[in-house]
């Protein structure tokens, strides 16, 4: 394996650097990335639709969508694309990393920022930098989709309360003719101030080998 | 009595006044005990500051000595409460039941990892280290003691590592630690039981034999997980029988509490039959049969057994200390300095080192780890109460210093939940321990947990690596697809969010209705309309009393849509400084009440500028409403686009929205108001606007969802809702009303909803 094993090494240490996993963290997401891109160089959309896990998953469609946005590459693009490389998958995974009792408290600030950004982002479809009504309305219609009978006004009584909300907690002396026009990062981060997020936004990604586990969909 | 002077006379008179004491004597005292404890507890709620410092035990304690110390010099004895299966069979369920019934469960299970292992291996712990280092200190001639063999000590150190869920409680419940350490503490108390129960009978069984064996332990070990797994057994298999009995109690919902009652003390009382953990039973048996339980119960009925359990943990918990400082008094003491301070140094000391060294072992597969200001409260907060204290005085009077464990039980409850109890609190602020807000109960918090839970299960899915998220999902589809079915009688899969949105539409209609009865004098015949509109033709005053469900509906299904239509009135209102989600709904209602006084109107634009539908105009507000009027076609249109199929109650509410329901409180609100408005066209412009929406009329299905306290406890329990609730009463001098009913053009919605304004794509 060689030259292709230090080339791989070096390849990780910038993956690493970068993302903050270490390396067998990135050599088992590498294996999983193999499986699901069918050992090509890039996944795309199909590739994660066909997943039969995913298949109950109510929000699997933002879920996959996040992967391709590019907003979630921590650089400054917008847009979504069609195939994403193994980098891509890597920093979209580094979105879930937990803390651990080195991160220091602007760390674990950082982390929460990432990973409402990344939320925001998963709500925020068009790239306009605000959850309008619509797009609210959109999340939780496909949140209740799965959990039974639940009407569409039902969805949509509750996304304008959550909308309300929202605007009941930011802007309380709005004026007679303004209107709210969406959510903002901001707003967004103000109305989820309290809710702990070190609980349940993160993945504890393995360290050992998992090629011996399954996992999910087997490739023909 | 007129007999006496005719001794041969075998008749006697009829005795005018008699007492019998003996005969009533038993229940007597009983009742009398518990009024007076819980006169006590009144008492020290009239000085409210008292209760700040000073947690409640430690005051009951405090009473209880003295009333010991009377019945003491007067050679009474007290009621053998403590000292016998009274305690056990009698006043330690009802607090078990309590705490376990109200013990928060998504947390639980998120850190069900952590509780065992510090109720577990910390017990243990705890234990053997007391137990060996007392032997050590037993062999030092100088204390007297070295009577007291190893059993002895080990078996002294397990009653007295056990710590006590009562005083926990008792204390932890006003500080408001974060949740991760008060859901450790509040487990690790719950479920030391089984471990307790183990090394106590472990240990008293092997006192009498000379020499242990390694069999022996390994028997330990193997009892153990009998214990342990046959208490969560039993209880999840009682629990699960409860909530299908309630699925067939709908016709008899009287008694429907009982069941709740019977069957958790059946799943006390048969653990206790086969010596396993009679506490975790109880608390699996709350734990499994909660959910499912309240989804099946009727609303008064669910509300019963909570205030009942509540209740009965309080009476039991009140009852425990008392006796505990009476008994205190009036037991045989033997006091022996050196081995009572050591053992008080060493449970402490034993303590903390256990705490350390745990956190230490556990805090790499933690998410949230512990950091040392936790771990403080944790160790601190290991308070001992009066379950060690029922536990050493059922120790058999062979054991030659019963008494001296008696003494250092004794002591060691009262060092630690007067000096740890009282001192925890300022501690616990000096230190600074992470405090978390536990009453998040916005809507938007709810969604998004939601949101953020389903994401990581999908991100973990397509990472094939799982953790108790995966399992967690496939535990609730399970329920979903068979539990639910088999135990819940009307299985409709609900969501939490629309529980909570639910429960807080309740709420404010419960809100509104109180502050609304002071405004209106028409309440009485709001309810009156309504039923009558229902059954056409009984009399008015047989409904002063209605039922109150049948009244939140009306009003909730109002409230909401008042809401609905008024959300562009909100946001000229200035909140004031607390930005809860009820603040809002509340206060947009009671504005909406304001604002219709006359004169406080100022409408730009004319009569088309309001929203309320109402009156047609010229109608007279106090008359009632005619029949003929409830065919305004548009108003069932509009309500249908809100009424959703789970709002309908279970009493037999017509399974339309009754505009008929709408209809009062649309008085209510323009009862003050002077002009007149129509709405009629406005509501044309929304039913055509919104016509995918009126078809849903038809697809509303027959009541017979209700309505009722959320199951998901993840918000906490209602309790705290309602408490909290209570405490944001809102004020009544609101900010004047800058209302101005803006107009609205063609759209007629409201500033969230202007999509034709909006162009949200780019």
């Amino acid at each position: 394996m060689g030259a292709w094993q230090t080339r791989a090494e070096h390849q990780y240490q910038d993956l690493a650097d970068k993302t903050g996993f270490s390396f067998e963290q990135i050599k088992n997401l590498y294996q999983r990335f193999q499986q699901l891109s069918g050992n090509e160089e890039t996944i795309s959309r199909e590739n994660l639709d066909c997943m039969p896990a995913l298949a109950n998953n109510p929000i699997r469609k933002q879920i996959i969508g996040a992967f391709f946005d590019k907003r979630n590459q921590h650089q400054d693009e917008v847009g979504s694309c069609d195939q994403i490389g193994f980098e891509q998958f890597l920093m979209v995974m580094s979105h879930f990393r937990p803390p651990n009792l080195r991160t220091t408290d602007e760390e674990k600030e950082a982390m929460r920022k990432e990973k409402l950004r990344f939320l925001f982002n998963m709500h925020d479809s068009d790239n306009d930098g605000t959850i309008t009504l619509a797009e609210y309305r959109k999340v939780v219609e496909e949140l209740m989709s799965k959990s039974g009978e639940i009407g569409q006004e039902t969805a949509k009584a509750i996304a304008d309360a959550a909308m309300l909300e929202v605007a009941s907690i930011n802007v309380p002396n709005m004026g007679p003719e303004e209107f709210y026009e969406g959510i903002t990062f901001e707003h967004f981060e103000e109305i989820l101030k309290g809710l702990e997020m070190e609980s349940r936004m993160h993945i504890r990604f393995l360290d050992v080998d998992t090629s011996t586990m399954r996992c999910g969909k087997s490739q023909s | 009595m007129a007999p006496q002077a005719f001794p041969d006379a075998e008749k006697a008179n009829l005795p005018v006044f008699t007492m019998d004491y003996a005969r009533i004597q038993i229940p007597f005292e009983i009742t009398l005990w518990v009024l007076l404890a819980s006169f006590a507890k009144i008492g020290f709620h009239v000085y409210h500051k008292i209760t700040i410092w000073v947690p409640e035990s430690c005051l009951l304690i405090s009473i209880g000595l003295i009333v010991g110390g009377i019945m003491y010099s007067v050679h009474e004895e007290p009621p053998a409460v403590l000292t016998s299966n009274a305690f056990f069979l009698y006043m330690l369920p009802p607090i078990v039941l309590d705490s376990g019934y109200f013990m928060p469960t998504r947390p639980f299970f998120e850190n069900i990892g952590t509780v065992l292992w510090f109720a577990v291996v910390g017990t243990l712990w705890n234990s053997i280290g007391i137990g060996m280092s007392l032997f050590a200190i037993c062999q030092i001639e100088a204390f007297g003691v070295q009577d007291i063999n190893l059993q002895e000590n080990l078996l002294f150190a397990t009653i007295i590592s056990a710590v006590d869920p009562v005083a926990v409680l008792s204390v932890f419940e006003d500080i408001s630690v974060n949740e991760q350490l008060y859901i450790v503490v509040f487990g690790e108390c719950l479920f030391n039981d089984a471990v307790t129960v183990v090394l106590y009978n472990m240990f008293n069984f092997v006192a009498d034999m000379p020499v242990v064996e390694p069999v022996d332990v390994f028997l330990g070990v193997a009892r153990f997980l009998v214990v342990g797994l046959g208490g969560i057994g039993f209880g999840v298999l009682f629990g699960f029988v409860a909530a299908f009995t309630t699925r067939f109690t709908s016709r008899v919902k009287e008694i429907e509490p009982l069941f709740i009652f019977m069957y958790s003390y059946l799943a006390y009382l048969v653990a206790e039959l086969f010596a396993i953990s009679s506490i975790m039973a109880i608390v699996t048996c709350s734990l499994t049969m909660k959910y499912y339980v309240e989804e099946n119960v009727s609303q008064r009925s669910c509300t019963t057994i909570r205030h009942v359990v509540k209740m009965l943990g309080s009476i039991s918990e009140t009852l425990i200390f008392f006796f505990l400082g009476v008994v205190t008094i009036t037991t045989e003491h033997e006091w022996n300095w050196g081995y009572i301070l050591f053992t008080l140094l060493f449970a402490f000391v034993w303590r903390g080192l256990g705490v350390l060294v745990l956190t230490q072992i556990i805090n790499p597969f933690r998410t949230i780890p512990f950091n040392m200001k936790d771990q403080f409260g944790l160790a601190y907060g290991g308070l001992r109460g009066a379950i060690s204290f029922a536990l050493v005085f059922t120790l058999p009077d062979h054991i030659g210093r019963k008494p001296l464990f008696v003494t250092a039980t004794i002591c060691i409850i009262l060092f630690t939940v007067f000096l740890q109890g009282i001192s925890i609190r300022p501690l616990i602020e000096f230190i600074n321990v992470r405090r978390t807000n536990r009453n998040l109960d916005t809507i938007n918090a709810e969604i998004h947990s939601r949101i953020m839970e389903h994401t990581i299960a999908g991100i973990e899915d397509l990472c094939g690596q799982w953790s108790h998220f995966y399992w967690k999902d496939k535990f609730l589809r399970f329920n979903n697809l068979v539990l639910r079915r088999i135990l819940i009688r009307d299985n409709r899969a609900e969501s939490s969010i629309v529980s909570l949105y639910k429960k807080l539409e309740l709420q404010n209609a419960m809100e509104i209705l109180d502050t609304v009865t002071g405004d209106i004098s028409t309440t009485p015949s709001i309810l009156s309309i309504y039923e009558e509109k229902k059954n056409s033709g009984k009399p008015k005053k047989k409904f002063q009393a209605p039922d109150l469900k049948n009244m939140h509906d009306i009003l909730s299904k109002n409230m909401y849509r008042i809401r609905q239509r008024t959300v562009a009135y909100t946001t000229k209102h200035a909140l004031p400084n607390d930005s809860h989600a009820r603040e809002i709904l509340i206060r947009r209602h009671t504005s909406i009440r304001r604002s219709m006084r006359p004169g406080s109107f100022q409408s730009p634009d004319g009569p088309k500028s309001h929203k309320y539908f109402s009156l047609p105009a010229g109608k007279n507000l106090d008359s009632k409403f005619p029949p003929g009027r409830l065919s305004v076609t548009d108003d069932e249109e509009t309500m249908s686009e809100t009424a959703y199929p789970s709002r309908r109650s279970r009493f037999g509410q017509p399974s339309r929205p009754s505009s008929r329901g709408m209809m009062p409180l649309r008085r209510l609100d323009t009862l003050t108001e002077a002009p007149s408005v129509d709405m009629l066209d406005e509501n044309q412009r929304r039913g055509t606007s919104r016509k995918t929406s009126s078809s849903s009329d038809s697809r509303i299905p027959a009541p017979r969802h209700q309505l009722h306290s959320p199951v998901d406890t993840d918000s906490g329990s209602a309790d705290n809702l309602r408490n909290g609730h209570q405490e944001e009463e809102e004020e009544p001098s609101l900010p004047p009303p800058s209302w101005a009913v803006e107009p609205r053009d063609n759209a007629t919605q409201n500033p969230l909803l202007r999509r034709p304004q909006w162009n949200p794509k780019k």
